[in-house]
């Protein structure tokens, strides 16, 4: 353990990465509670101002929001949203991923059919249909994206179960009458947790990026609720006013926090590794 | 140790190229590949079935409008078969999507097949350019930074690609458009309008700007991809050998590394037809340029789900062969498969 936040340490990126992250979400969950604002009643009178105006350091969009507070109540969407469905896809995924890859035989086969046959949906295409067939408030955004996303962990924990599966510890527990049930969720999943935690970063980042752009699309959460990719899509119209402000801090929050959990996953695939070498 | 057991890889996609030719050759697994993709094919057409049964009210609701009585829907599901078991009316859906009828747009008067035919291309056009620009950039850079592998200049080039894989494809062009062209007012941020692909290359101004919002993601993931391929081949004899006798260390990267890099790369795109989709979308959207992708995004806004399904099981379709001729061109390639296959 100890050895292991030593290698995340020496990953420089992964440790700026996890100080960003923290950082940001500080801003969204706190930061409402520091620097209030009303993100819901419409102040047409003070709507397009530039930075700096009238008390508002980051201006205000066309429905007179302070910027800066939206930016930060649209984080909170941004990222909860993200963690949720990150999660979700995770645990879906790793249990439909253990036991196909435990199993093995025909279920094996047709269980990664199934996720062939998801993968080969394009998420955002699909998104976009549920989004037109449910109302995508943000916890219907969090299961939508949750179930197309849980594909990819899927194929990684089957690959490793099906290793995992034939190591003596499976045997000995199998051969000491222990269920399959118990074998799986004692046994086999613990065993992955590396792969599954690492995974689990990036879930979580590509979750977020996906709720970016189903909202920039114009499909995600309603107003007035907004999220960073809501507020790319409310700010497109003002770009050729040269409107910024309204465009650059949302999109730079995504990517900031994109990045961050991209190197955060890399530091934490050198511990994983680590310790995959010693045993 | 896993190869001990034989039950685990019955129908194993992701088995190594030793591992395939083991079980009798490229045409047992060209067989037993072409067969999974056939099911995974049946299995979206299953899922875009479900899918337009989930609507509210059903397929009938969804011809007639939310508007229609419940008598009219009871004549219409009458005369289309909906009131038949499920299983006949999937079997009923399979024929006619077999033969090309993916039902009738609701509001563009027009067949789904007829729309999608017309901006397809389009669609192939801008993605084709932005993956030939993508290209060109990823493989020089890919292969400096092997070159260069752990100094300075490959550490920021790695970091820039990760900065490139994290940015929104939208925010991206955003940047773009502010920059050149609200900024600088060098480039036109409006796309080509036009039915035919020829109206659209008749103003390749207008094509700089979406061309290269949709590279940028690309050249990121493929500069990675060259990289790693290309420090595997470095990291061979024959290179030791063409050094040995005498080759210059850059004619033995750029006519022998390169060439044995490139293929596996090129290959990748196979895998990458979903990604390239979904970024015409964003980018068609962003910069109103009519392809498949804005055919895609104004259907989502009212609702026109024959055009919607429609799109997913062309996608769906493109993206299980792309993956497919992906896996036997690399079968086909890997020495180690050829050695095998003798």
């Amino acid at each position: 353990m100890r050895a292991g936040l030593r290698r995340f340490a020496a990953n420089r990126l992964a440790v700026a990465g996890a100080v960003v992250l923290a950082l940001l979400v500080l801003f969204a969950v706190l930061g409402p509670l520091v620097y209030p604002t009303d993100q819901v009643t419409t102040d047409l009178a003070s709507a397009n101002l530039p930075p700096g105006a009238d008390g508002h350091p980051l201006g205000t969009d066309a429905l007179g929001y302070d910027n800066l507070g939206r930016l930060m109540v649209a984080g909170r969407v941004s990222l909860l949203v993200g963690v949720l469905a990150g999660a979700l896809a995770t645990v879906v995924g790793t249990v439909w991923g253990a036991v196909a890859g435990y199993v093995g035989g025909v279920v094996d086969a047709v269980m990664m059919r199934v996720v062939d046959a998801g993968i080969a949906i394009p998420a955002i295409f699909l998104l976009l249909v549920l989004s037109t067939i449910v109302r995508p408030t943000v916890g219907m955004m969090i299961v939508v994206l949750g179930l197309v996303s849980w594909l990819v962990p899927a194929r990684l924990i089957r690959a490793e179960a099906l290793s995992v599966r034939t190591r003596d510890y499976v045997v000995a527990a199998r051969a000491m009458g222990a269920t399959h049930r118990r074998t799986v969720f004692a046994h086999v999943i613990p065993n992955t947790v590396g792969t599954v935690v690492v995974n689990a970063t990036f879930q979580v980042a590509d979750a977020i990026l996906l709720v970016a752009y189903i909202s920039f699309l114009g499909m995600g959460v309603q107003p007035p609720t907004t999220d960073w990719g809501a507020m790319l899509n409310d700010g497109i119209s003002f770009i050729y006013q040269g409107a910024w402000w309204l465009i650059l801090p949302p999109g730079l929050a995504i990517v900031l926090v994109v990045c961050a959990l991209n190197f955060v996953g890399d530091g934490l695939r050198d511990v994983v590794d680590v310790r995959g070498r010693a045993a | 140790m896993t190869t001990a057991i034989p039950a685990a890889g019955g129908a194993d996609a992701a088995a190594s190229p030793s591992v395939r030719t083991a079980r009798g050759g490229f045409g047992r697994y060209l067989f037993r590949r072409v067969l999974q993709s056939l099911a995974v094919v049946l299995l979206v057409s299953v899922i875009v079935f479900a899918l337009l049964h989930a609507l509210p009210g059903g397929p009938a609701r969804g011809v007639l409008g939310q508007q229609a009585t419940p008598e009219q829907i009871a004549a219409f599901e009458a005369a289309n078969g909906l009131d038949q078991p499920v299983v006949l009316q999937y079997l009923a859906f399979l024929g006619r999507t077999v033969t090309g009828d993916l039902g009738e747009s609701y509001l563009l008067n027009q067949s789904v097949a007829d729309a999608i035919g017309v901006r397809l291309p389009k669609t192939l056009l801008l993605t084709g350019l932005s993956l030939v620009v993508a290209v060109l950039l990823a493989v020089p850079i890919g292969v400096y930074q092997a070159v260069r592998r752990n100094r300075a200049v490959d550490y920021w080039l790695s970091a820039l690609a990760i900065v490139a894989y994290s940015t929104p494809t939208f925010f991206l062009g955003m940047l773009l458009i502010l920059l050149l062209s609200q900024t600088a007012g060098l480039l036109p941020a409006a796309a080509p309008q036009g039915s035919g692909v020829a109206e659209v290359l008749a103003q390749p101004a207008g094509l700089v700007l979406p061309v290269l919002t949709g590279a940028v993601p690309i050249v990121a993931t493929f500069s990675r991809y060259m990289r790693s391929a290309t420090l595997d081949n470095l990291a061979e004899d024959y290179v030791r050998t063409a050094r040995a006798k005498g080759t210059a260390y850059r004619r033995v990267v750029l006519r022998h590394v390169l060439r044995n890099s490139l293929t596996p790369v090129v290959a990748m795109l196979g895998y990458y037809l979903p990604v390239m989709f979904g970024g015409a979308l964003v980018v068609e959207q962003l910069f109103n340029y009519p392809g498949m992708g804005l055919l895609f995004w104004s259907a989502a806004q009212s609702s026109d789900f024959p055009v919607l399904l429609g799109c997913v099981l062309v996608i769906s379709v493109a993206t299980v062969v792309g993956s497919l001729l992906a896996d036997l061109v690399q079968a086909l390639l890997d020495p180690r498969t050829r050695g095998g296959l003798r």
